[in-house]
């Protein structure tokens, strides 16, 4: 029965996909699927193939990547990896990567992982999260790259319990340089958004378009859908309308 | 709160960095020792820089912010320049950083395992002794403008617990411990009557207890999805505490690592045991306990008093959303214990140190504003931001801050009771509080202790086999990753020239012959000289 039903949700998983036509990922031998990983029980090991989107940090050999396929996205926190490892993992870039699935503070992801690049090659386009927030479709698309269209800057509340457009750290505790936090509002419900800072720090554009934003600004936004106890999309650009 | 993640990752960096900045210090060129000025200058503009460390809390930033203006106006000849840090991680790595290009901060807060690392550039942590008893600037010094302590008012252990070596490199500026924040509610709902000071035993009891599931894969004991009985924040504190309650060694005061033996084994055993229960968990592998214990789901969240804010129904400051805290009441307990009567905990909480610079003046003036810190004014209202204790007795006896903590619970924010009782419980306890030897390497030694609760924790969740290979082999990796083989063993503390012991006979061997070879050449230069004028003489 059991077989019956992966077989069921298999071939309508493909589907889908023909219908939206997207490819879905082709792995090689003893590699899963991203279903099977989402399947996968946490704390069991997991071997995938991915590709590198973004990469946040590198630190003592260890970095720490955002990677999609074209079924699903990958966070791997922590991987083992050389400065020249680090360095031929442009976006796009195919890995195999081996590790343990964890959850931190809501965060599924991939750590004490080993990769090894592959030949392949694959950027995915953001795909539109707008009508996903508020709803139980939004976490099925944890850690894709997306984008959210339209949405309207509300205030924070700074150190002096003025009303701001974002903060420097969560609570305002922080100064330039540091992960920025701001509000955006659709349909009378507010989110917090970060712009963190190991991604894009300071020098970088969105870095510093979300300092010039204005509380009321209507903008469109891309990034990744990072979870930390609830959505909390690590922004990558801004525009505003 | 999420941005301190990034700790853990800074954490394993340690080690490397040490390394590589004793590599960068081999021959560099250090600074001339502070020499004490007869009298600070003012005739001279002086920009100082303070890197601090907050909470991630917005007071504590304005307090910093205040205490820079007010001493600014007292000093107007003195900039006081303020970079903010969320971790000790960051802080470390960037000093070190900043230590090889000559351009450290002047005022820095800081660990005092962290100094021990600084101090091996050559004069680049100026040691306060002298500072400290200077008679016109010193603690109670006729020529400050602001009424600071003498040094007879700060906590003598706190204030010893700055020496390294033989020297006062850095001084307290708050001090805290951690606490076992508990869900009462939890206990009691078990069946279990919550003892004065929690004991080990009964901790993991109550933890295997509050694990239990319905069939339905829900948690009796909250009918929620989620449940960490037992969840630890700081895992090398865990495990320093568990060894020094046991009298167990550690490392030697000279730095010779004792982390491996019998007890620690014994430890790891038992923390493997109640993984496998689903009783225990920890901050790196799942997430914050404050975040959990307010939930609902958690009973036993250790965490230290200066996170106290972060904890309990009311608690003000929270990153899970409302409609997610239940109700609950919180005790704040010391950690367990192995000897109730003889209870052990670690004091922490943040130091400064003041970097050297080639103008003593400016030393001065950084060590003016390091000063200022320490007065009532500071010390009361930074205590307040958490669970932290002033360092001074002038504070802590000070009518304003017993008024604070008689006023335990009047509202949910300044007099917040977790937070107030988390400092109190380290006022009982200042006796009660410890410190581990300093020296370079310790903060890796550190480290290490918290890595293998980590370890044996994630195996445990895989479903590894524990067993004496499985020790064995851990002591090997967490050996070699933090080149515990490498650190500590008479390692300079103090930038001063090191004693090496007597010279290798072959060393020896060719000392005394090149010392001939140029006796020898000397002797003839001599003789060949006085020969010719002898000659010359008797050419005329």
């Amino acid at each position: 029965m059991k077989k019956l039903v992966v077989a069921v949700l298999a071939l309508s998983m493909a589907l889908a996909l023909v219908a939206c036509g997207k490819k879905a990922d082709v792995k090689s031998e003893g590699v899963m699927t991203h279903a099977e990983y989402v399947a996968a029980e946490l704390d069991s090991e997991v071997v995938i193939e991915t590709y590198v989107q973004a990469k946040q940090s590198w630190w003592d050999n260890k970095a720490t990547v955002y990677t999609q396929d074209k079924d699903g996205a990958y966070f791997l926190y922590n991987m083992a990896c050389s400065e020249e490892d680090f360095a031929k993992l442009t976006p796009g870039t195919k890995i195999k990567v081996t590790g343990y699935k964890a959850e931190w503070a809501g965060e599924v992801e991939v750590v004490d992982a080993t990769f090894e690049i592959q030949k392949g090659n694959y950027v995915a386009k953001a795909a539109d999260a707008t009508a996903w927030l508020g709803t139980d479709e939004l976490i099925a698309h944890q850690n894709e790259f997306v984008s959210f269209k339209g949405m309207t800057v509300a205030p924070s509340t700074n150190a002096d319990g003025e009303e701001v457009a974002f903060l420097y750290s969560w609570d305002g505790s922080g100064q330039d340089g540091d992960d920025l936090y701001f509000n955006v509002s659709l349909n009378g419900e507010t989110y917090n958004f970060t712009v963190e800072s190991y991604l894009c720090d300071n020098t970088t554009e969105v870095y510093n378009a979300v300092k010039n934003l204005k509380v009321g600004d209507v903008v469109d936004m891309e990034g990744f859908l990072y979870w930390y106890e609830g959505v909390n999309p690590h922004i990558t650009k801004v525009t505003v309308k | 709160m999420m941005k301190l993640r990034k700790k853990g990752l800074l954490g394993l960096l340690l080690v490397l960095l040490s390394c590589l900045f004793l590599t960068a210090c081999h021959g560099a060129r250090g600074l001339n020792a502070f020499v004490m000025p007869e009298e600070f200058d003012e005739s001279k503009e002086y920009e100082i820089t303070f890197w601090a460390k907050n909470d991630t809390n917005k007071t504590q930033t304005r307090i910093y912010e205040k205490a820079i203006r007010d001493f600014e106006a007292l000093y107007p000849s003195i900039k006081v320049n303020l970079r903010l840090y969320t971790d000790y991680g960051k802080i470390y790595n960037d000093v070190i950083t900043n230590i090889s290009t000559g351009t450290t901060p002047n005022v820095c807060i800081t660990y005092p395992d962290h100094i021990a690392t600084y101090l091996t550039g050559n004069n680049s942590v100026v040691p306060l002794d002298e500072l400290f008893g200077n008679e016109k600037y010193g603690f109670g010094g006729s020529e400050l403008r602001f009424d600071g302590p003498v040094k007879e008012e700060i906590v003598q252990k706190f204030l010893d617990e700055c020496i390294i070596g033989e020297h006062y490199y850095a001084m307290p500026y708050m001090r805290s411990t951690e606490a076992c924040y508990v869900n009462k509610d939890f206990v009691e709902a078990l069946g279990y009557e919550l003892p004065e000071v929690l004991t080990w035993d009964f901790v993991w009891e109550v933890s295997d207890a509050a694990a239990a599931k319905a069939e339905d894969g829900t948690y009796l004991l909250n009918g929620q999805k989620v449940m960490i009985p037992f969840i630890y924040k700081s895992t090398d504190n865990m495990m320093i505490q568990m060894l020094k309650q046991k009298d167990a060694p550690y490392s030697t005061g000279e730095g010779d690592i004792e982390l491996f033996h019998d007890t620690t084994e014994e430890l790891l055993y038992t923390v493997a045991e109640h993984v496998k229960t689903g009783a225990f968990s920890t901050f790196k592998i799942s997430s914050y306990p404050a975040n959990f214990l307010n939930a609902g789901q958690c009973v036993f969240a250790v965490d230290s008093t200066a996170g106290a804010t972060w904890m309990g129904t009311y608690a003000p400051l929270s990153d899970i959303s409302e409609d997610k805290f239940v109700e609950f009441e919180t005790a704040v307990l010391p950690i367990p214990q192995f000897d109730p009567a003889n209870p052990k905990m670690i004091s922490q909480g943040p130091s400064v140190c003041v970097f050297n610079k080639p103008d003593s003046q400016e030393v001065l003036a950084s060590w003016l504003f390091a000063q200022y810190i320490l007065t009532n004014e500071v010390q009361i209202a930074y205590a307040g931001t958490e669970g932290y204790l002033p360092v001074t007795h002038k504070a802590q006896d000070s009518a304003e801050y017993q008024d604070y903590l008689l006023r335990c619970g009047e509202d949910n924010q300044t007099y917040y009771d977790v937070k107030i009782k988390a400092s109190k419980l380290l006022m009982d306890n200042m006796d009660n509080t410890f410190v581990t030897p300093v020296f370079n390497g310790s903060a890796s030694l550190r480290d290490a202790s918290g890595q293998l609760v980590e370890n044996v924790t994630k195996s445990v969740r895989r479903k590894e086999n524990i067993d004496d290979a499985y020790m064995e082999k851990l002591k090997d990796d967490i050996s070699s990753l933090y080149r515990l083989d490498q650190i500590g063993k008479g390692k300079n503390l103090s930038g001063e020239k090191e004693d090496l012991g007597k010279l290798p006979k072959t060393a020896v061997i060719l000392l005394v012959s090149l010392i001939t070879v140029w006796i020898l050449i000397i002797l003839y230069v001599l003789w060949d000289t006085v020969i010719k004028k002898k000659l010359s003489n008797v050419g005329r």
